[in-house]
């Protein structure tokens, strides 16, 4: 999965949960992304976030690193 | 006594009762033939001797049909009443004295009978309805001995006695693939014109002529049945009492013998069918009357389009190879099963427990698809399962579960009878769900109101005697715009239904979404420029929605397969419950599902995340109680679902794949994505009818059974779990869950299950909402739709009724964000896909029958306006380019799009629509927007480069070895 896909996909995630009402927004990102992305792909997550993230938004930035820091 | 009686399911329930059920509550008891018997209101005399045992002489009455009154050969006598009236035409009343066998009555059905038959050929020996034929019946049962009449003028002879030509004669038409008109057997009852009005609500027939010249016409002058509207539902041919109107296979195969009730394998409506047959030879299909999500009716796919079962392509040995490249190798089922248990041990082996997986199928049964589901996570050691619903109705899955609380639609099919105002959105009906769409329409016809909600000017916006109040033609991809602007103008006009909020749902929570909706950027005039729908019609149509009485949602794929397709799906939901519009019959939020058993896949727990019964693999103590029965233990991580396993095999990561029933080349988006990632995998399995355009990319296919081959259940749209019976032995020697069984079995699973009963039984005893499902009960119930457990001992035809599943509803702001594919000056148009009639998803069954006399390829549909300004004429070949591909096909020209819009469908792989759709998906499940691509149409030289590369690549992939002597 290109770093662009992950990007693109986070930041849809990312722009949802930006317009709701819950308290804490990276949470719930993190959330979703526990819930439904397969372990492989959140370890492309890690790489991405490795080397920076570019391309996230902050949103999506936050929540990444919450989900990666989740115990496994 | 004789009291009022149930019509029983005796003989498979085929007593016709002369005219439909009276709902009326108040009962009325009358004296037929000496017996009491006690009715609702409303009931005719015919029906009420019906229900009494007594059947009455009957030509133009049907049960399914309104009375008609014109035969004559009903007629009684009521004491206290002069003459001899009509029993179908006369209602019930108490204390009525009927005699339905009087010496006057019996003269007159004689008579009536004698003149009949002095206009109808005597060839009953050879006539293809012999011994199915009501006019023989019905001669036989009056006692017509006689006809003292000679048929001077009549209409079936070619020629009169002095050789002249018969100018009342008119040929056999024979135009339409599955059915013949024969007028000189038409005894004009207009049981089929009454059939194509009241059941289909085309009006393709009428009567033309008075008097003696009177006849059944399909079409206008000129026209035959081809020509014509109809639509080859076969309601006509199924209400016809002669051989008028005659499938043609009991013409070439003559009367069955026996019948089977079995459930249809197309679309997610799920209707009852009769398997009609002689010995193991299926000669018809006939809908079944007592099916409740069907009520008697079909569409030209489950009536007709059933011979794919037989056709030559259809694989029976399995087959295997080393590479793509080589050509298929017959083996033996033993051979092939453990070639491929093998081949996945080793994968596994070199590349991890995590790098195989498998795809269950949405048109195989629930018991199908909880075995592959079982065998990923148990034998395999992985969630990697996912379904095509992935591709279709994941989105509702997740919007509903978050709203509502349970991941279905809320009403059964019977609730569209109480509905008042109706809005479908990125629905098709009357092609993707034809005999729900006849159900609707007759209510339309009955005064409900409609609201369209679709880029295209679909048949459902305007048709014979239905006419939608409101059509939104919406530029594709801002569903979510509209439905926001709709909730706009019922917040801010005060027209929501508060007490329902105020117990139903967290009024907090509605107030804060109040506010955010009640923001003027919402306003249909502020959307409008975006959305290309007129403020003023969309105000009107919000109010009538909010005021107009029972307000029901439908929609489709055309909701589901966009960047905010569960965003969509949510706003749905936002809009039945501010207008109270849940929990009673005539309401709720209803999602059309395409294929026949996509919502069984989903509930078996064939998504990666997600357990039998929506419950999360992370969850331990769900995980333990399949872990028990199974004894293995399953992994707590989500797996990868359809998309996620293409990007991990182009990785490298994802090496092997278990396909059951299903064509991902073909159906799933960005198909150079998919080529891609079947090309990177070194062991793909494809478990199939045919060798269809995944199984180019395979490296063993294992010959799949027909739903006419084998045992178990598919629920269908209302979450109604019908049984599915075995007909006839499996051509290819297994039903497709001893296939299943075989692999699991061959990688030391050691199932033994010996019938699909006992594999429901374990899926009652580990998923709540199946508790009490068992094959003995719907033995007795005919179906049930669930939750059916404890709670809910009759299955729940209505959900949500007294609270939501989750307690409290859920409203969800639902902003709207224009999706990343635009137009732009290289990709102008957008394009839309869908499907039609006669054809079923990727085609696979319907291209193999004659169905495809009504759609041999796929158009692309285009404006007049669009099509001028490229120098396009209609029919002529177009290229199609989209940034992720192209190809080619033939311009239909229409104003049922909107300039700007293009819409074709992808049932043909010869176009495969998919090559230019796009790898965009829905935010929270990755579900792909199909709907929306920015594309290119220009004037054609050829197939497209890839079009070339595709066929050759396809022909060489099919080749097969002959079998080793």
């Amino acid at each position: 999965m290109s770093p662009d896909k992950i990007n693109r996909m986070i930041n849809q995630i990312a722009t949802f949960f930006e317009t709701q009402p819950d308290a804490d927004k990276a949470g719930c990102v993190a959330d979703h992304l526990k819930e439904f992305w397969e372990p492989r792909m959140l370890e492309q997550l890690a790489d991405h976030m490795k080397s920076g993230g570019d391309g996230l938004s902050p949103l999506a930035h936050e929540g990444s690193q919450r989900v990666l820091d989740m115990p496994a | 006594m004789k009291d009022f009686i149930l019509p029983t399911r005796m003989a498979n329930g085929d007593i016709d009762m002369g005219t439909p059920r009276s709902k009326s509550t108040n009962m009325v008891t009358l004296k037929i033939d000496g017996f009491d018997v006690t009715v609702p209101e409303g009931t005719s005399v015919m029906r009420a001797s019906a229900e009494a045992g007594i059947q009455v002489p009957k030509l133009c009455a049907s049960d399914n049909l309104e009375a008609f009154g014109s035969c004559r050969l009903c007629v009684v006598e009521i004491e206290g009443r002069r003459g001899t009236p009509a029993s179908c035409t006369t209602p019930v009343g108490e204390g009525m004295i009927v005699k339905t066998q009087s010496s006057k009555v019996k003269k007159i059905r004689k008579g009536v009978m004698e003149l009949y038959i002095s206009d109808h050929p005597l060839d009953c020996l050879t006539c293809a309805a012999n011994g199915d034929c009501e006019l023989q019946d019905m001669a036989g049962m009056v006692g017509l001995r006689d006809v003292r009449y000679e048929a001077v003028a009549n209409h079936f002879e070619a020629r009169n006695s002095s050789g002249d030509v018969n100018t009342q004669f008119i040929p056999k038409d024979d135009s339409n693939p599955y059915f013949t008109y024969d007028p000189a057997k038409c005894i004009v009852c207009s049981r089929c014109v009454r059939a194509c009005e009241e059941v289909q609500g085309t009006f393709a027939l009428t009567i033309t002529g008075t008097g003696f010249d009177s006849r059944v016409s399909a079409g206008a002058g000129g026209d035959d049945f081809m020509s014509s509207d109809c639509v080859s539902c076969g309601a006509c041919v199924q209400a016809c009492p002669t051989a008028t109107l005659q499938e043609k296979s009991v013409i070439e195969m003559g009367t069955p013998e026996r019948s089977v009730i079995t459930t249809c394998a197309y679309c997610g409506v799920g209707c009852s069918f009769k398997a009609e047959l002689n010995g193991d030879e299926l000669v018809r299909m006939t809908p079944y009357k007592h099916g409740e999500a069907n009520r008697g009716h079909s569409c030209v796919k489950g009536r007709f389009a059933w011979g794919y079962a037989n056709h030559s392509d259809r694989i029976l040995d399995p087959m295997i190879r080393d590479k793509i490249t080589d050509p298929w190798r017959e083996v033996s089922w033993d051979e092939a099963i453990s070639y491929t248990a093998t081949k996945l041990r080793d994968l596994q082996s070199k590349h991890g427990v995590k790098s195989i997986g498998g795809i269950t199928s949405s048109r195989c049964t629930n018991e199908e698809t909880y075995l592959v589901q079982k065998m990923i996570r148990s034998t395999f050691g992985n969630n990697n399962t996912d379904t095509c619903a992935r591709v279709c109705h994941s989105p509702t899955g997740y919007g509903l579960k978050t709203t509502f609380g349970t991941s279905a639609g809320t009403q059964n099919f019977d609730s569209v009878e109480e509905t008042d105002v109706v809005i479908i959105i990125g629905a098709n009906p009357t092609d993707g769900h034809p005999v729900f769409a006849s159900r609707l329409k007759k209510r339309l016809r009955a005064g409900a109101k409609l609201i369209v909600i679709d880029p295209r000017r679909t048949d459902i916006v305007k048709s014979a005697h239905i006419e939608a109040q409101h059509h939104l033609p919406l530029l594709p991809g801002t569903n979510v715009a509209v439905l926001s602007s709709i909730a706009h103008v019922i917040v801010t006009e005060g027209l929501m239904d508060e007490e329902f909020i105020r117990t139903r749902c967290n009024w907090d929570e509605f107030a804060h979404y109040a506010e955010f909706i009640s923001d003027l950027r919402h306003s249909p005039e502020a959307t409008a420029m975006l959305t290309g729908v007129d403020a003023q019609e969309l105000r009107a149509a919000a109010k009538l929605f909010a005021t107009g009485g029972n307000g029901s949602i439908y929609y489709g794929l055309g909701v589901t397969e966009h960047s905010q397709g569960s965003t969509t799906v949510m706003a749905i939901a936002n809009l039945a419950m501010m207008t109270g519009n849940l929990g009673k019959n005539g309401v709720g939020v209803n999602p059309l599902r395409g294929q026949n058993n996509v919502q069984g896949a989903c509930d078996m727990g064939s998504f990666p995340h997600e357990l039998p019964g929506y419950r999360h693999v992370s969850d331990d103590a769900t995980r333990e109680v399949f872990e028990a029965i199974w004894g293995t233990t399953i992994d707590p991580e989500p797996g990868l679902r359809i998309p996620n396993m293409l990007d991990a095999a182009v990785d490298g990561t994802f090496k092997g794949i278990y396909i059951q029933g299903e064509d991902i080349l073909q159906s799933d988006p960005d198909t150079k994505h998919v080529q891609a990632g079947l090309a990177a995998m070194e062991c793909v399995i494809v478990h199939d009818l045919f060798l269809n355009e995944t199984a180019n990319y395979a490296h063993v296919f294992l010959p799949g059974s027909t739903f006419l081959e084998k045992d178990g259940t598919f629920t269908n749209a209302e979450r109604r779990i019908n049984r599915v019976r075995k007909v006839m032995a499996p051509k290819n020697g297994y039903a497709d869950w001893e296939v299943t069984m075989l692999l699991a079995n061959a990688m030391n699973s050691g199932w033994t299950y010996t019938h699909p009963s006992q594999i429901m039984d374990e899926i009652a005893a580990t998923t709540p909402g199946f508790a009490n499902v068992n094959y003995e009960m719907l033995e007795t119930r005919g179906s049930v739709q669930w939750p059916c457990n404890d709670d809910n001992p009759d299955g729940s035809p209505i959900m949500h009724v007294d609270g939501f599943a989750r307690g409290k509803g859920q409203f969800i702001i639902t902003e709207y964000v224009a999706t990343d594919e635009k137009t732009g000056p290289r990709f102008p148009l957008l394009l839309t896909t869908g499907r039609i009639l006669s054809q079923y998803n990727v085609g696979a069954q319907t291209r193999r029958t004659e169905n495809s006399v009504w759609h041999e390829e796929d158009l692309l549909e285009i404006h007049p306006h669009d099509a001028e300004v490229r120098g396009i004429r209609d029919g002529q070949y177009v290229r199609l380019a989209s940034r992720a591909g192209e190809t080619q096909l033939k311009a239909q020209i229409t104003d049922r799009v909107s300039t700007g819009v293009v819409y074709t469908t992808f049932h043909h792989p010869d176009t495969q629509a998919n090559v230019i759709t796009t790898d965009y998906s829905d935010w929270a499940t990755n579900c792909p927007e199909y709907k929306v691509t920015a594309v290119q149409v220009a004037l054609s030289n050829g197939p497209s480069e890839w079009q070339e590369d595709y066929n050759a690549q396809a022909e060489q992939s099919r080749r097969i070895l002959p079998a080793a002597e």
